[in-house]
């Protein structure tokens, strides 16, 4: 579904990504591990098109998308959580959804995929008209969630979804995101939390300063040796 | 003073409120969008009122033709300028687009001197806002009640835009954050333009107004207007649609209360807008609708 070769990226003189190769097939969860710096979120931000990449090619469903604007990206069914949620703090709840469907008409379809993510998360039901600014980090993390399944992709990219949240609703978050995915969706997910990550995963990659330096199996990544040390604690 | 001169000062304070209304928009919209006070925006009010001469007074088109297409052709100029002047150096240090603004500030200045002349040319008012009403001993020219109208009607359409309309949602999101505005599939750079559209045609409909009101106009008559409105709109709390309008009709009454009250001192007329801009400044920076939100 999305194929990456050969990507550098820089910024001004930091070579941030330095010749990434990678896939995502339709219809699994891949997910992307590595120290902080080493690059994750660089790689997810190319392949919307935020940031533009000096050489190499970003794939997606058989089309050359390297270079195009983000708005024309991102109506071909690609979605991003971003880091840290970005929901907007000065808009409802309601609109922040509305945001995340922007190009679609808000039909019967659209109706279907809002009470989708209502019945997702309910908090957000009974908060429809708050300003996001005052959802709690948790809640945000929702919001954001539901943002993005609101403009129905295709693939859907979460850069740690997990981040800053308790572990009752980290565990809530991954449940999420199976479900998502159980319901059609192809998932590229970066974690700091590797363990929760490569339990789920299909395929997993593994990136050291913009290199990927290992790639496997969800299943081969958990046992490798080097994959323990550096990043299950042991 | 009696009541009925206070009344019509009232009124007076309110019409030129209405126009001071109608530019800050433009101000506080792209402000809010890109963070660019585009000191150009008086000048062009100023291009808006040639388009509408010529249509109206050289081309004897009706006004309630002439001047509709004169505030198109405004809000295509402004769509030009960002496009020209503003788009290429959006990722550029914020002290090169405000110097690019001053720049296309100069030029269309000095672009009106060289085309349409340095001389003031007189602009004729449509008989249906000629009239001068008297009522109770209250006079009150019939334009000082058809510009609050006016602007009623434009600020009505404004505020839906902004707080109803998908674009506006896009408006307001840019606001807080391009990058993320992006990834919902918001082309950016159209909704800026947009932005562009709508603060120039709202200036031109202040401006032709103006033009009415005062009723010359000249190459170098947006400079004034634009810089009050700007001061109107950090008092309404820059960035905020509705703070620009309320900042604005509050200025002008201000302004033509000031003079009432204060007769000798009218000379000082043009200073009491930056008297106020300093007092914002210093005692409520972020004006009266500025609020702080939660990041
Ligand atoms: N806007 C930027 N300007 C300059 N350097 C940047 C910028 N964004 C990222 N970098 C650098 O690029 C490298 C990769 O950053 P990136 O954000 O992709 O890392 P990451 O793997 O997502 O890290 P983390 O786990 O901390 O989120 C880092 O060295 C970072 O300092
Ligand atoms: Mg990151």
């Amino acid at each position: 579904m999305l194929k990456i070769e050969n990507l550098h990226v820089f910024y001004g003189g930091i070579h941030a990504l330095k010749g990434i190769s990678m896939e995502v097939p339709e219809g699994k969860i891949v997910t992307l591990i590595g120290a902080n710096g080493a690059g994750k979120s660089t790689t997810l931000r190319t392949i919307v098109g935020l940031v533009k990449p000096r050489e190499g090619k970003i794939i997606y469903r058989g089309e050359d998308i390297t270079g195009k604007p983000s708005h024309y990206i991102v109506r071909k069914g690609i979605a991003l959580v971003p880091e840290g949620r970005k929901v907007f703090v000065n808009l409802t709840v309601y609109e922040n959804l509305l945001m995340g469907g922007y190009n679609r008409p808000e039909d019967d379809e659209f109706r279907k995929d809002l009470e989708y993510v209502f019945s997702l998360f309910p908090r957000l039901a009974e908060r429809k008209n708050q300003l996001a600014g005052t959802l709690s980090g948790g809640e945000q993390q929702m919001l954001a969630l539901g943002r993005a399944l609101m403009s129905r992709p295709k693939l859907m990219m979460l850069d740690e979804p997990s981040l800053g949240l308790a572990p009752k609703l980290v565990e809530d978050v991954f449940k999420s995101i199976q479900e998502i995915h159980q319901n059609g969706t192809t998932i590229l997910l970066i974690e700091q939390n590797a363990m929760a990550a490569l339990q789920i995963a299909d395929y997993g990659y593994v990136l050291e300063t913009g290199r990927i330096v290992l790639e496997g199996t969800g299943e081969e990544l958990l046992h490798n040796e080097d994959v323990k040390k550096a990043y299950l604690g042991g | 003073m009696t009541l009925s001169t206070f009344i019509q000062q009232l009124i007076n304070g309110f019409s030129l409120g209405s126009l001071y209304a109608l530019i800050a928009i433009g101000y506080t919209m792209v402000y809010g969008i890109i963070r660019l006070i585009n000191f150009a925006h008086g000048d062009v009010m100023m291009m808006s009122t040639y388009f509408a001469f010529f249509g109206y007074i050289i081309f004897r088109i009706p006004w309630y033709i002439s001047f509709p297409i004169a505030m198109i052709l405004t809000a295509v100029l402004g769509i030009l300028i960002d496009r020209g002047a503003y788009k290429p150096v959006r990722n550029a240090p914020r002290i090169s687009a405000l110097i690019t603004a001053i720049g296309v500030s100069f030029f269309l200045e000095n672009f009106g001197i060289v085309v349409f002349g340095g001389r003031p040319k007189g602009f004729r008012i449509p008989k249906l806002f000629g009239h001068i009403f008297e009522v109770k001993g209250v006079t009150v020219p019939a334009l000082s009640l058809w510009i609050p109208f006016f602007t009623a009607i434009f600020l009505v359409l404004t505020f839906y835009i902004v707080y109803r309309t998908r674009r506006g949602m896009a408006m307001r999101a840019i606001s807080r954050d391009m990058d993320t505005t992006r990834i919902m599939g918001v082309d950016v750079d159209g909704i800026i333009s947009f932005t562009f559209a709508l603060g120039s045609f709202l200036a031109a409909a202040g401006g032709i107004m103006w033009a009415m009101k005062y009723p010359q106009i000249n190459p170098l008559m947006g400079i004034i207007p634009g810089l009050k409105a700007f001061v109107a709109a950090v008092f309404g709390g820059i960035g905020n649609v509705v703070g620009a309008a309320i900042g604005g009709i509050l200025l002008g009454i201000i302004e033509i209360m000031f003079v009432a009250f204060f007769p000798q001192l009218a000379g000082y007329r043009d200073a009491v807008a930056f008297f106020l801009l300093i007092g914002v400044l210093i005692f409520k920076p972020t004006g009266i609708m500025g609020e702080v939100l939660p990041e």
